[in-house]
């Protein structure tokens, strides 16, 4: 699948998720997509070079007092003794439609999600992220379309199954699709399947319906 | 010198447009140095005779859960990342508690090591970022699913050999790079700046390495099949 995406991240999302500035709604998203799309690995582990060269960099020793306390060498060694086995995230099924990421905030691959009708036959699911952004998988029926509407932040749209166009593009499994404040669009599932999608904002979406506008305080999209 | 924009020109031809960041005007480096640089790209990195094989540390660690060679590789880099977390913002006592778990860490995780696509340095960095926003902002830190080597598959060592010799000249070049600019990436990866104000407009060689682990992902994903 990895050789299909056509829409990736930005570089800025990249650079900001390897420096650790994004908020967490975000770094989902990146580290989802990461975990499909090996050109968007490579550029972000690219990025993470930088952080390790900063790391040996010439920039750091001028810090005053950095040395380490004297036994701290011994309290680690201490601490490795007593628990010395470390699990590691079991490997995804090749059937799973979530990556490793989104399964450790869904809490299972597709079954587990606890879907939240919206209305015309979409249903979400709001992840539990920190303040500052949201989270939320979309389920849109075979040809149906999430309702027209702008944008105050961005929104990343990424499709987990399915495919999605709308009026710019076309998107399948492991696309993203990046809209800001410049971008209204009326995204339509493909008639095929129905599309799973991850999306995440920064700012509520602004509808252009009026039954959208007031049903939105209580969707959270 | 190519910078990252241009490196990247086959997929970012595909990607949304991304506002280039202000403060993409980078002077031109005076010519002599340039000169020089190119030099030093094109040759073979230099290496200190002093500096230890850090990679091999960590096989050690690894293999045979070698703690000397734990010690060597806590020595260098603990208090490295101590003050890189200080310079993030914790106080001294924070900083040296997070700094110890980085260390534990780089213990139990050596198995995930992967030196055809990561330097020691960075792969301690990005423990120490993540360890940083748990710290920090207490928020929970997204990761990619790991691309585990099998049991069967080793990284070649050409592989090895070339990224550890790249990230050398990426250190290199970011120490050679103006003040001003140094000064912004440095702060960036401390965690000090908006995402807006960073940019890789510095013509630092990310593209060689991209390419590097970007094979090594191909030749990881061709292993795995």
């Amino acid at each position: 699948m990895t050789e299909k995406i056509k829409h990736h991240l930005s570089d800025d999302l990249l650079i900001a998720y390897s420096a650790g500035l994004l908020n967490e709604a975000f770094s989902l998203m990146v580290a989802t997509h990461v975990s499909l799309c090996d050109t968007c690995r490579a550029q972000l582990e690219s990025f993470d070079a930088v952080g390790g060269a900063i790391l040996e960099g010439d920039g750091l020793p001028d810090v005053p007092h950095v040395a380490m306390s004297p036994d701290a060498i011994e309290a680690i060694f201490a601490t490795i003794d007593l628990a010395p086995a470390q699990e590691t995230r079991a490997a995804r099924r090749k059937d799973d439609v979530f990556p490793a990421p989104l399964q450790d905030y869904v809490g299972g691959d597709l079954a587990s999600v606890k879907w939240r009708p919206v209305g015309m036959g979409l249903k979400q699911a709001i992840l539990p992220t920190a303040k500052g952004a949201t989270a939320r998988l979309l389920y849109i029926p075979a040809g149906a379309a999430v309702p027209d509407h702008s944008h105050n932040g961005t929104e990343l749209t990424m499709v987990l199954k399915g495919a999605f166009s709308d009026e710019y593009d076309s998107f399948g499994p492991g696309d993203v699709e990046t809209a800001d404040q410049d971008v209204t669009h009326t995204p339509v599932a493909d008639i095929s399947e129905d599309c799973i999608c991850l999306a995440v904002t920064d700012a509520p979406l602004k509808f252009k319906g009026i039954i959208p506008r007031m049903l939105q305080p209580f969707l959270r999209i | 010198m190519l910078n990252a924009r241009e490196h990247n020109s086959e997929s970012n031809a595909l990607r949304v447009p991304v506002p280039i960041p202000a403060f993409r005007v980078v002077q031109p480096l005076p010519v002599g140095n340039r000169a020089l640089k190119r030099t030093n790209a094109s040759s073979a990195p230099k290496t200190d005779p002093e500096a230890p094989d850090w990679v091999m540390l960590i096989g050690r660690i690894r293999d045979h859960q070698d703690r000397a060679a734990f010690a060597r590789v806590f020595e260098h880099f603990a208090p490295r990342v101590k003050a890189f977390l200080m310079k993030s913002g914790a106080d001294a006592t924070l900083a040296e508690e997070c700094a110890q778990d980085v260390m534990t860490t780089l213990w139990r995780k050596a198995h995930m090591f992967d030196p055809s696509r990561a330097s020691v340095a960075t792969w301690i960095f990005t423990i120490a970022r993540n360890r940083r926003i748990d710290m920090l902002r207490r928020q929970r830190r997204p990761e990619p699913e790991d691309l585990t080597w099998g049991p069967e598959a080793e990284p070649a060592q050409e592989d090895v050999l070339s990224l550890q010799q790249e990230s050398e000249k990426l250190r290199q070049a970011i120490t050679d790079l103006p003040e001003t600019q140094k000064e912004l990436i440095e702060r960036a990866y401390f965690g000090d700046l908006s995402h807006s104000e960073i940019a890789a407009e510095t013509g630092l060689p990310l593209g060689t390495i991209k390419s590097r682990i970007r094979l090594a992902l191909d030749r990881l994903r061709h292993a795995m099949k």
